[in-house]
């Protein structure tokens, strides 16, 4: 236990009954309980906070923990834990990963000075979950099958094999298009908003096939199961193309405040 | 983790799961409200956040900037 503590704000959330309580049952970042700091304004937002070492989250710490994948990984999944403990009881609001305040009375200044937004929010978002919707082309699959051709010469066989895998691209890139199209179109039936997110690559990226779309749906609780059917759906008689749903998430692509400088 | 033809999840909307760790850092690093803490990696700090890990996650790269914006929301229509 260092001798300060810093304090580690996963989220804002309506106060649901018996929220504090069943927090106790969750452990944080860091190993850290997680408790509720209410706002002073009204009973209506609460900010769910841990005490966490100085010595783990000050900028130099975290910079250079921020460069450890491992450490990384068991920052986002504790962070994770817990945004799915609260999304299971109430409406939440998730912060970027990371935010910290030097202590609860700043996370209680934050509350107050952006009150009204957050409740806006989170009015928006209650009832809602968010899916994730990716596309995948995938040129592992084997085109069908050529005729034989025994007097083909090396030259001609070449081409004609360079034309099947040609065809094979083309088809996989149009059977792409369809499965977007039918995804926008289950989107305009179910789904309130949509957020972008980048192409996955790397070595982080698994599964057959190069990402092509990587997108996020805000659909409400009662649509949920229409619109995963009819993603999943989406790749139907299609060859080449692949859709991954994952979810539902706590509504993180969706959480952005609106920009004060925007008319909306 | 992706949902294939399992068992019907849609009432128990958020169960607990081991998520694909890609998925989550583009939710986390991308999405979640953005509050000017008290501790603030500088821009800098993530550049080097996004130069080191660039191998791991090229979701944050340069072929892709600036993936601590907000994200971009747009309206599809309502059900």
């Amino acid at each position: 236990m260092s001798a300060t503590s810093l304090s580690y704000v996963y989220a804002v959330a309506r106060p649901s009954t018996g929220l504090a309580a069943d927090l106790d049952a969750v452990t944080g970042v860091a190993g850290s309980p997680v408790h509720v700091v209410p706002s002073r304004l009204d009973a209506d937002l609460v900010a769910v906070v841990s005490s966490v070492p100085d010595d783990d989250f000050r900028e130099t710490a975290l910079r250079a923990h921020f460069e450890d994948l491992a450490w990384l990984e068991a920052l986002a999944r504790a962070h994770h834990g817990v945004i799915e403990a609260l999304a299971a009881r109430t409406t939440v609001l998730p912060l970027r990963l990371a935010t910290v305040y030097l202590d609860e009375n700043r996370v209680r200044d934050m509350l107050q000075v952006r009150h009204a937004l957050l409740l806006e929010r989170l009015d928006r978002l209650t009832g809602h979950v968010e899916l994730g919707v990716k596309l995948y082309v995938d040129l592992t699959t084997p085109p069908a099958p050529t005729p034989p051709a025994p007097a083909l010469s090396p030259g001609r066989a070449y081409l004609r094999r360079r034309r099947t895998e040609q065809h094979a691209r083309n088809d996989a890139h149009h059977a792409a298009v369809l499965a977007a199209e039918r995804i926008a179109a289950a989107a305009r039936a179910h789904a309130v908003e949509r957020a972008h997110h980048r192409i996955q690559e790397g070595e982080l990226a698994t599964g057959p096939g190069g990402n092509v779309s990587n997108d996020a749906y805000l659909v409400p609780v009662d649509h949920l199961r229409a619109f995963r059917d009819e993603a999943m759906r989406c790749t139907d008689g299609l060859t080449g193309v692949r859709v991954d749903v994952t979810g539902p998430w706590a509504p993180y692509s969706f959480a952005a405040l609106p920009d004060p400088d925007s008319p909306s | 983790m992706s949902i294939k033809n399992g068992p019907d999840r849609s009432r128990t909307p958020l169960p607990q799961q081991q998520v694909a760790l890609i998925d989550l850092l583009d939710r986390l690093l991308s999405g979640g409200v953005v509050l000017t803490g008290d501790i603030v990696l500088s821009i800098a700090d993530i550049d080097l956040v996004r130069i080191s890990l660039r191998a791991l996650i090229v979701s944050i790269s340069e072929k892709n900037p600036a993936p601590w914006n907000a994200s971009n929301t747009a309206r599809t229509g309502t059900p």
